[in-house]
């Protein structure tokens, strides 16, 4: 069982979402530490984008500062294996534009990723229709001077849904899914929002006619209440911008991760399920 | 999935955008296959380019111009003369026209120099639709009368803070407010970039320049071009010139991209002129040719153009470029600036400065050439939205 199945065993799991770099370096990775060690099941680790055209303003605004402050995908990567150092062995999966990806190399970037201790992709620009190449690289591995590596199939490209995605699309791109269902609550960029929508159920009810796959939630869900109405619904519960709001508006961003972590995971548990 | 249209064009193009938007790309793909096959929708296309947009619009014989730089003749395709200025309002009303076809009633549009974004408040005006343009702060302040305009043809400015506040980050933004609300709102994008469908629609909707000015040619030349110039920042106004002529082998056909600077200072907008910043990437849900640095982030540009000054060019030019069908090149801030003042004395009009920059390139071109032999160029716009940046630029030389 890898990393990623291993977190699903208990439901629904609390993902938060934290881009390296921001406020600085070291900052980043003691509060990816933190809210590992403090609840989190599975974080979405950032890597920044000069264009990141999927968010608002809260993550633009801390991914800016990550590249200010100068992170590049290359330290990304170190401060992945730094985390796997430091005993962090829950899943961390790399959310990231396409663009700084090519410009690494798709298949140095699938290759590091792995030797540095990732589990898997999100990849906001890359629909159905642009994942084959890099889905095609995952499953032929890497032909290293003479050595064929292993394949990269157990690193999976996490295929994400929209409320908009009608039924067909929800199949194709169900099908085939692996790790987790990354379904998308609203319509819009990421960030918070006062209410959850009342057709979320529905929505997951119509993604789960198609797959077996952990349907995990994100986009708008800003507090532990928040957390908890989708957490009765889903199999997992992905908290972004208010995670990075909370952590950067404070002045020990690793005792604020602590406690986001802790409030978080606390409401899912008292799920009655 | 497959889609009705190719979707790229060689290696380029693409639709790298979120899941959400897919559905829409496919909905706007089929509405415009179902349009193009459609006479009615033709016809009222091809009424407004004429009633409305003073279709077709003269091929003017530049002979003063020709006479000074004593080679080629030059003949310019008057873009400037259509309706609000510049060849944008085609592009726009055409996807209006789709727009009240798919039931829509709010438009989203990017603007760089603001013509695209007068364009689109014009064709929202015409046809009744809510229209909010997003517009860099930079070029707000450089192209203040256009913003003035879009504001009386009732459109919304929302001036944009992000990222370098210019064409990229509009673009960024009208995307991101598309996403929202994208159940009834259109993205009208304004050049030939972005994801699939949009490069191909801007096209079509641009190659009523290209058919009319290869017709007026023959007319009035008798005979073809040897060369067809047109500046290029997104591309479409050179894509629609190109598409015209792109099947006669023998007519050579010429991008200009901005220099600004120079190419060696760094401080330029020549996607395909800086092999050091420019490879090939993914913007704006479109693989092209993309001014990064080397983490793939994306670099700052600069023109003096704020029609040119964008990170990335339209996916078709890259594979023209790729099949050697067309060439690129670049001319400087400075090199457009004295091309914009040669037109004004020599023809009486007053170029935009992003049709300087093909100006600037004729001026190369034409002395190195015969007086049998003739080119074309596409005056994308008229300059009047650019007298305070050129007054700026040049001083008491004014």
């Amino acid at each position: 069982m890898n990393r990623i199945e291993t977190a699903f065993q208990k439901k629904p799991i609390f993902m938060p979402y934290f881009p390296l770099g921001y406020p600085d370096l070291e900052t980043s990775v003691d509060v990816i530490e933190a809210l590992a060690k403090n609840g989190a099941d599975l974080i979405e680790v950032g890597l920044s984008f000069s264009d990141p055209l999927a968010d608002g303003p809260v993550i633009q605004q801390a991914t800016q500062v990550a590249l200010e402050k100068g992170i590049t995908v290359k330290k990304s990567l170190e401060a992945v294996k730094e985390l796997r150092k430091r005993g962090v062995t829950i899943p961390l999966i790399l959310m990231g534009y396409f663009n700084p990806m090519l410009a690494y190399g798709l298949e140095k970037f699938i290759h590091d990723a792995r030797e540095a201790g990732a589990d898997g992709f999100i990849i906001p620009d890359l629909p159905l229709e642009e994942a084959e190449e890099f889905q095609s690289m995952l499953i032929a591995g890497r032909v290293d001077g003479d050595v064929l590596s292993p394949s990269y199939r157990d690193l999976p490209l996490i295929q994400m849904l929209a409320p908009t995605s009608p039924d067909e699309r929800m199949e194709a791109i169900a099908r085939n899914a692996k790790g987790f269902i990354y379904l998308v609550s609203v319509t819009g960029v990421t960030g918070e929002r006062r209410e959850i929508s009342n057709d979320l159920g529905e929505l997951i009810n119509r993604v789960r006619a198609h797959t077996s796959a952990p349907v995990c939630v994100g986009f708008g869900i800003g507090t532990p209440d928040q957390a908890k109405q989708v957490g009765q619904l889903a199999d997992g519960v992905i908290v972004g911008s208010a995670c990075v709001k909370a952590i950067g508006a404070s002045d020990n961003p690793v005792e604020a991760a602590r406690e986001f972590a802790r409030e978080f995971s606390k409401a899912l548990k008292s799920i009655d399920l | 999935m497959t889609t009705l249209l190719p979707h790229k064009f060689g290696p380029y193009g693409g639709q790298f955008v979120p899941e959400t938007l897919m559905p829409a790309l496919i909905e706007l793909e089929r509405e415009f296959v179902s349009a193009r096959n459609d006479p009615a929708f033709n016809a009222e296309f091809d009424k407004l380019m004429a009633s409305f947009v003073g279709r077709p619009t003269p091929l003017t014989y530049a002979k003063r111009l020709s006479e000074k730089l004593g080679g080629a003749q030059i003949y310019l395709k008057r873009e400037d003369l259509a309706h609000t200025g510049a060849h944008k309002i085609n592009n726009a009303l055409g996807q209006a026209l789709l727009v009240k076809r798919m039931g829509k009633k709010r438009i989203v549009a990017e603007t760089g120099a603001g013509q695209h974004g007068v364009a689109s408040a014009t064709a929202a005006a015409l046809l009744g639709l809510e229209c909010v343009v997003y517009m860099g702060s930079v070029d707000i302040a450089r192209q203040e009368p256009n913003v003035f305009r879009m504001k009386l043809l009732g459109a919304e400015v929302r001036p944009v803070e992000s990222g370098t506040k210019t064409l990229k980050d509009a673009i960024n933004e009208a995307i991101r407010d598309w996403v929202t609300n994208v159940r009834d709102t259109h993205y009208l994008l304004g050049s030939a970039l972005g994801p699939h469908p949009y490069p191909t629609i801007v096209r079509e909707f641009q190659s009523v320049i290209g058919r009319e000015a290869r017709e007026q040619m023959l007319m009035d030349a008798g005979r073809l071009p040897d060369t067809v110039i047109a500046c290029v920042g997104g591309g479409s106004n050179a894509i629609g010139v190109f598409s015209g002529f792109v099947n006669d082998e023998a007519v050579e056909l010429i991008g200009v991209e901005a220099g600004g600077s120079g190419i060696a200072s760094g401080k330029h907008a020549a996607r395909f002129g800086d092999a050091t910043k420019a490879r090939v990437g993914v913007i704006h849900g479109t693989r092209t040719y993309v001014l990064q640095d080397d983490d793939g982030q994306i670099a700052e540009t600069h023109s003096v153009s704020a029609g040119l000054d964008y990170a990335a060019v339209g996916p078709e030019h890259a594979m023209l470029r790729d099949n050697e069908r067309a060439f690129y090149t670049s001319v400087t801030d400075e090199e457009a600036l004295n091309a914009f003042q040669t037109l004004c004395h020599t023809e009486g009009i007053i170029p935009a400065l992003e049709s300087s920059h093909a100006i600037a390139e004729v001026i190369k071109k034409a002395p190195t050439m015969r007086k049998d032999q003739v080119i074309l160029v596409n005056l994308s716009g008229r300059g009047d939205k650019d007298l305070n940046t050129v007054i700026k630029e040049l001083g008491t030389n004014m």
